[in-house]
């Protein structure tokens, strides 16, 4: 079997999506002016939620729903102790991933009795595409990727168009760049960021439940594997920009089906050393960044009015 | 006869244990320019800040054409026709200047705000018409934060003017300008006046006052203690004075606090710079400082003050030139080094740079004292008790307000840190101390402390270098003036010859580069 | 005013310099009411400190009772578990020191970044990278026993600074925030560490799998209390929290490692490279986090085994921040998590809890502890609504205790706010 494949492009799809996602939520959240470093917890949070329901009614789209529903939620978490209490972005995202990942870890053996791993769920089905599964080589792609791959590149568009081509979009930026100058536009800057920070818990819950009911079909602790702070990488290696991030994402995709690939096709280059790949490909990434330029201005920054 | 367009009444407003506003009445006519005066800390800002919305009064009503308004936010004002043109943070510097306009006055429906397409054209046209009308001058496209100051106020009343504002309220607007920038703002404000807009100017400055407005408000620590009706068309020199000395009175309420005499003496120069240039943003400067003398640097903000600074200190390297500190080369040193040989910085915003607001006055106090005997003659012990004595020194000799020196630093009032600040740096007992704006913002009270403690340095035989914004402290207390614009120094007068408006034209380019004698 | 200069000095005045050389210049009297003044300020800061230590722990404990009932365990038992299952005993009591030296190390790792301004997310990798260094150390090098401790030792404290030098290094010179570059550092120490003892890795152990060869007996850290599993270490832990409290606050290098955190202009300005005091802090952090790790296995294990960190590095966040960044309250902080982590198997047979709630609780410890200023905040505006009558505006002695806040630095050094032109209008 040839290393370059269709397999191999597939493969690189599910392993970019589970980044995508929480990329798209870092961007809306860090374009609005918060730190947002939880996405890791609130992937966890979303893997673990999309399996209770799907375990739950058997219905695997209820689990991606409830997910987002659960990301909304920890995405407020985060909005209330960064947006409305004004602490420390970074302090505020530890504790929230912290959390996540004992609360999720503690969960599993209080639900199932099993210890870290639940036992498998309902996942989401593969769509075929009719017309285009038909054709060669192709055509495996058309038969393999679910709703949910084609709903990441909507979603993914569908965040451009917003962030940069409507008038949300301007709003939402220029409490990124300039707080105090959104405020005297008359943009509710609190409200504003609250929302953006609740919705980018959503896209990294919707990541993590990637992983739990898409590719797999059970949730394990610590099951993202750092792919929310790939995320972060992927976010400033692409300045901010919703396609060079995505590209990024894909990159790291690509390494991480690779170095699966590699325990097969090349069995004398060490197995974990090559599923560290993607972690010494983000440092890589992150050590071209040229300054602090390029960031929304008051990223980071809290705002108070008097 | 014009109606009334606002009316305050009763305006309280209180910060903790401060009343920045105290049961102010203010009634504005319409299509008219009302004028709000007072000093620094007069509570002007705060009353501004509560007709903007952005602030809401603990006591009082505000009426808009007569009618009693809520104002929760600066939307809500904005709804009255309100508009507020601010000194600072009201642009988006990344975004272009029409995105500015737009921000925040898109009426339509929610979805079409979330999916349809920014309305750029329109809004590019209406721009036009309005640059038209009242012949403002604008690049659409321009990114903001490209634009000079003046541009950028421009924009900023456009902004306002596009929310439908018929009151117009300014903050200090010719605080950053030069002259000339001035003069073209009081044109635009006399034809808006003329189109029926009524204009709220808030200034410090008498002339401006009395060039523009119809009716003024003189306020003074939060209270109304005058209002006045300006007569301008019919104003000679006599009654003009006349008015000037009521209004002075009334501002300051006071006496002016005398300042000690001066008694300059001209010794070895202290300060010797030649050829200096970073590359970029200052330079060549030649520049000389003797001992016992206040040279000031004046000059628009933002024009490259900051650079000489770092240059001098040695926060940044210089590409080019030499810095002689009392017979002793810079140029290369260390920022260490310099303050070893006599260099003392008092910085111009002390909060960013001066100042560790978590750390206590002790540590705050030994800021740039911790290489190296007395404090610390080895690098394994660092005294506390003896900087704790330096810190108490400091805090007694320069009337430092605060409940001990292990209090931390946040828990002083702005006059009180720069205070220390100030004791810091002269208790490396400088040979050159460089002040970069040592009284911005500060009360009455502390400005008079800091200009005796440079006069002081200056009495002892030391060389002052003043970079400041203010030409009435400039006038105060210097001996020479020398004038910054774009990097260079294109201008240098003694004080006592100095004419305000022939360093307004140096610092504005509208003369060459001549040294008086 | 003349001044005294010479290379190996500071600039200054000569009468302040006087002042500041004189001893006892009040004399008796006032010697008495100086002492009794700074007594009293400190008191009052440390007051603050455990006011606002005990309530943390409080609100965490509490905000987990619920998960606690739906694992089907017993509030009350949970909590006589606890204590039993902790101090109980002499032998509990050793469990628990045991537990307390590896936190307490990593968090003096984490605040002596934090008092930097640094967020050293890598403590983790850090001290896996450091056991690993001291366990490969101590399995291959033939030197005698006493030797072979201090080289050992030396390998874990260096191993963790070189994890930390990449990240220091980006961020020092790129400005590239360090918080995302240590996270992947310690994915590349957990992939590299499962790498080297695996079946096939270079360092594994030919009797047991996922580890080193055992180190020789004489090499390790010895046994204080025989019968328990207590060892040297905890010395060594109470040495390190002397040395940082004295490295922070009594030396210059520290003073410019806090002051480059508080205000890394305000450092320039004095001449301080930040670069350079980045570095040095992250080095120095990461080699405590080495430190942390090779303690475990010198001292705990004997040879270093895979996974062999419950997640010391990241409840060393919690510990640090609870222990509002002094050496002592880490110590006291540490000695909380310590107690839940030796309870820990007890708090599962007796009352269903699982390890796991101690990841939860360090989180909610975190969690109030970044909403503290905000609670403070609250606080400070009730009582100022309260005393509006009282004309006399210098703070109290409430205000001071409030003050007391957890100092976390936000100071980044390209950050570049300015909040002076701000100032006109009062606001104390």
């Amino acid at each position: 079997m040839s290393i370059l494949s269709m397999s191999l492009v597939i493969a690189a799809i599910h392993l970019a999506v589970p980044i995508i996602l929480p990329l798209l939520g870092g961007l809306i959240s860090e374009r609005s002016g918060v730190m947002n470093i939880a996405l890791e917890g609130m992937m966890l949070v979303g893997g673990l939620t999309a399996v209770v329901f799907s375990f739950l009614t058997g219905d695997p789209w209820l689990g991606l729903a409830a997910a987002a529903v659960s990301g909304l939620i920890s995405g407020a978490a985060l909005a209330l102790l960064t947006v409305t209490l004004r602490a420390n972005q970074v302090v505020a995202s530890t504790a929230i991933n912290l959390v996540g990942a004992g609360l999720t870890a503690a969960l599993v053996p209080i639900i199932w009795g099993t210890d870290g791993t639940t036992p498998s769920v309902a996942k989401i089905p593969p769509f075929v595409v009719p017309g285009l599964s038909e054709l060669p080589v192709v055509g495996q792609l058309f038969r393999e990727l679910t709703l949910v791959d084609y709903g990441t590149f909507v979603l993914v568009v569908g965040v451009w168009w917003v962030l940069f081509r409507t008038d949300t979009g301007l709003r939402l930026r220029a409490c990124g760049e300039s707080a105090e100058s959104a405020d005297s536009a008359g943009i509710d800057v609190v409200r504003t960021r609250f929302v953006a920070v609740a919705l980018s818990g959503a896209f990294a819950a919707l990541g993590g439940a990637y992983l739990s009911i898409v590719i797999l079909d059970a949730f394990q602790a610590g099951m993202t594997q750092g792919r929310g702070y790939l995320a972060l990488a992927a976010l400033v290696f692409g300045k901010w920009r919703v396609w060079p991030g995505v590209a990024a994402c894909v990159v790291f995709g690509l390494a991480d089906a690779l170095a699966l690939r590699s325990q097969i096709v090349a069995p004398d280059i060490p197995h974990d050393l090559l599923l560290a790949m993607p972690y010494i490909l983000a440092l890589v990434a992150l050590a071209t960044f040229v300054g602090k330029g390029t960031a929304p201005a008051a990223v980071g920054k809290e705002f108070a009015r008097a | 006869m014009s109606a009334t367009a606002v009316r305050l009444a009763g305006i309280t407003k209180r910060f903790g244990a401060v009343t920045a506003n105290d049961g102010i009445d203010l009634a504005v006519r319409a299509g008219t320019v009302h004028g709000v005066l007072g000093e620094n800390g007069a509570g002007k800002s705060t009353l501004m800040k509560i007709l903007f919305g952005m602030i809401r009064p603990d006591e009082g009503t505000i009426e808009i054409d007569g009618k009693r308004v809520e104002l929760r936010s600066s939307a809500d004002a904005l709804a009255q026709g309100i508009g507020m043109v601010q000194q600072h943070f009201s642009l988006v510097g990344p975004f272009t200047v029409v995105e500015n306009l737009i921000l925040g006055r898109d009426s339509r429906a929610l979805w079409r705000r979330w999916l349809a397409p920014l309305p750029l054209s329109a809004a590019r046209e209406r721009a036009r018409e309005l640059s038209e009308r009242f012949g403002f001058g604008l690049d659409a496209d321009a990114r903001c934060q490209d634009l000079s100051v003046g541009a950028r106020q421009k924009v900023e009343i456009v902004k306002a003017l596009w929310a439908g504002a018929t009151i117009l309220v300014l903050d200090e607007p010719t605080a950053a300008l030069s002259p000339p920038e001035a003069e073209e703002l009081y044109a635009l404000l006399e034809r808006l006046r003329a189109d029926g807009t009524t204009v709220i100017l808030i200034s410090h400055k008498l002339p401006e006052i009395l060039r523009l407005c119809d009716r003024v408000t003189v306020l003074r620590d939060g209270k109304v203690v005058g209002t006045r009706e300006i007569d301008r068309a019919d104003m000679d020199a006599i009654s003009r004075a006349g008015v000037e000395a009521d209004l002075v009175h009334l501002m300051i309420g006071r006496e002016r606090p005398t300042v000690p005499e001066r008694h300059p003496r001209e010794l070895a120069p202290v300060l010797s710079v030649r050829g200096l240039t970073d590359g970029g943003r200052i330079g060549p400067v030649d520049l000389e400082v003797a001992g016992g003398e206040i040279v000031a640097v004046v000059g628009v903000e933002g024009n490259g003050q900051s650079a000489l600074v770092d240059l001098l200190t040695g926060v940044v390297r210089a590409k080019a030139g030499s810095i002689v500190l009392d017979g002793a080369e810079l140029a290369g040193r260390s920022t260490l080094a310099r303050l070893r040989a006599g260099l003392a910085h008092i910085p111009e915003d002390r909060h960013a740079q001066a100042v560790a607001e978590e750390m206590s006055l002790i540590d705050n106090a030994s800021i740039g004292f911790t290489t190296g005997a007395p404090f610390a003659p080895t690098r394994l012990w660092l005294s506390k008790a003896k900087r704790r004595r330096l810190a108490e020194a400091i805090i007694r000799d320069r009337s430092v307000r605060t409940p001990g020196p292990d209090a931390p630093m946040r828990s002083l009032s702005g006059g009180n840190q720069q205070k220390l600040v100030v004791g810091r740096e002269l208790a490396r007992a400088p040979r050159l101390m460089i002040a970069a704006q040592p009284t911005r913002g500060l009360d009455i009270a502390s400005t008079t402390a800091v200009h005796e403690a440079l006069m002081k340095l200056r009495a002892a035989g030391a060389g002052v270098l003043l970079l400041s914004l203010d030409l009435t402290e400039v006038f105060a207390i210097s001996d020479r003036i020398v004038v910054i614009r774009q990097g260079v120094l294109v201008g240098e007068v003694a004080t006592d010859r100095a004419d305000p408006e022939r360093l307004g034209a140096w610092m504005s380019g509208a003369a060459g580069g001549e040294e008086a004698a | 005013m003349s001044a005294r200069v010479s290379s190996r000095r500071t600039r200054i005045d000569e009468e302040l310099l006087r002042e500041s050389l004189e001893i006892n210049r009040r004399g008796h009297n006032g010697w008495r009411a100086e002492v009794l003044a700074r007594a009293a300020a400190a008191g009052g800061t440390a007051a603050g400190r455990i006011l606002s230590f005990v309530l943390t722990v409080l609100a965490a404990v509490i905000v987990s009772l619920p998960l606690v009932y739906l694992s089907g365990g017993d509030g009350a038992l949970a909590l006589d578990a606890l204590i039993a299952g902790s101090w109980g005993s002499p032998i509990a009591a050793a469990e628990t020191l045991v537990q307390t030296v590896p936190l307490l190390i990593s968090g003096l790792a984490v605040a002596l970044a934090f008092h930097a301004g640094l967020f050293n997310i890598g403590v983790e990798g850090q001290l896996v990278v450091g056991a690993l260094s001291a366990g490969i150390v101590g399995a291959t090098l033939p030197l005698p026993g006493p030797i072979l401790i201090v080289v050992c030792v030396a390998a874990g404290a260096a191993g963790g600074a070189l994890w930390a030098l990449i990240p220091a290094l980006l961020k020092a010179y790129r400005g590239v925030h360090e918080v995302v570059t240590t996270i992947m550092m310690n994915y590349i120490a957990f992939n590299l560490s499962t790498f080297l003892v695996s079946p096939s890795g270079p360092f594994v152990s030919s009797s047991q799998p996922s580890a080193t060869e055992k180190i020789p007996i004489e090499a390790r850290l010895p046994i204080l209390v025989p019968g328990t599993r207590l060892h040297a270490g905890l010395i060594l832990a109470i040495v390190l929290v002397i040395a940082v409290a004295w490295y922070l606050y009594r030396t210059p290098g520290g003073f410019s490692l806090r002051l480059t955190g508080a205000n890394p202009r305000a450092a320039r300005g004095a001449g301080i490279s930040v670069p350079q005091t980045i570095l040095r802090a992250m080095l120095l952090s990461g080699a405590l986090a080495g430190l942390a790790g090779a303690v475990q296995v010198l001292g705990l294990f004997g040879r270093y085994f895979d996974a062999f960190s419950p997640g010391y590095g990241f409840d060393a966040i919690a510990v640090a921040l609870l222990g509002a960044l002094s050496p002592v309250g880490i110590a006291a902080a540490a000695l909380f998590f310590g107690t839940l982590d030796s309870s820990a198997v007890y708090l599962q047979a007796q009352a269903g809890v699982s390890r796991e709630m101690v990841g939860v609780v360090s989180g909610l410890v975190v969690g109030f502890v970044a909403a503290q200023p905000a609670i403070l905040r609250l606080l400070r505006r009730l009582r100022a609504r309260k005393a509006r009558t009282r004309p006399n505006p210098s703070p109290d002695d409430l205000d001071r205790v409030l003050a007391t806040v957890v100092p976390v630095p936000l100071a980044d050094p390209d950050d570049a706010i300015s909040h002076g032109l701000a100032e006109t209008e009062a606001t104390r």
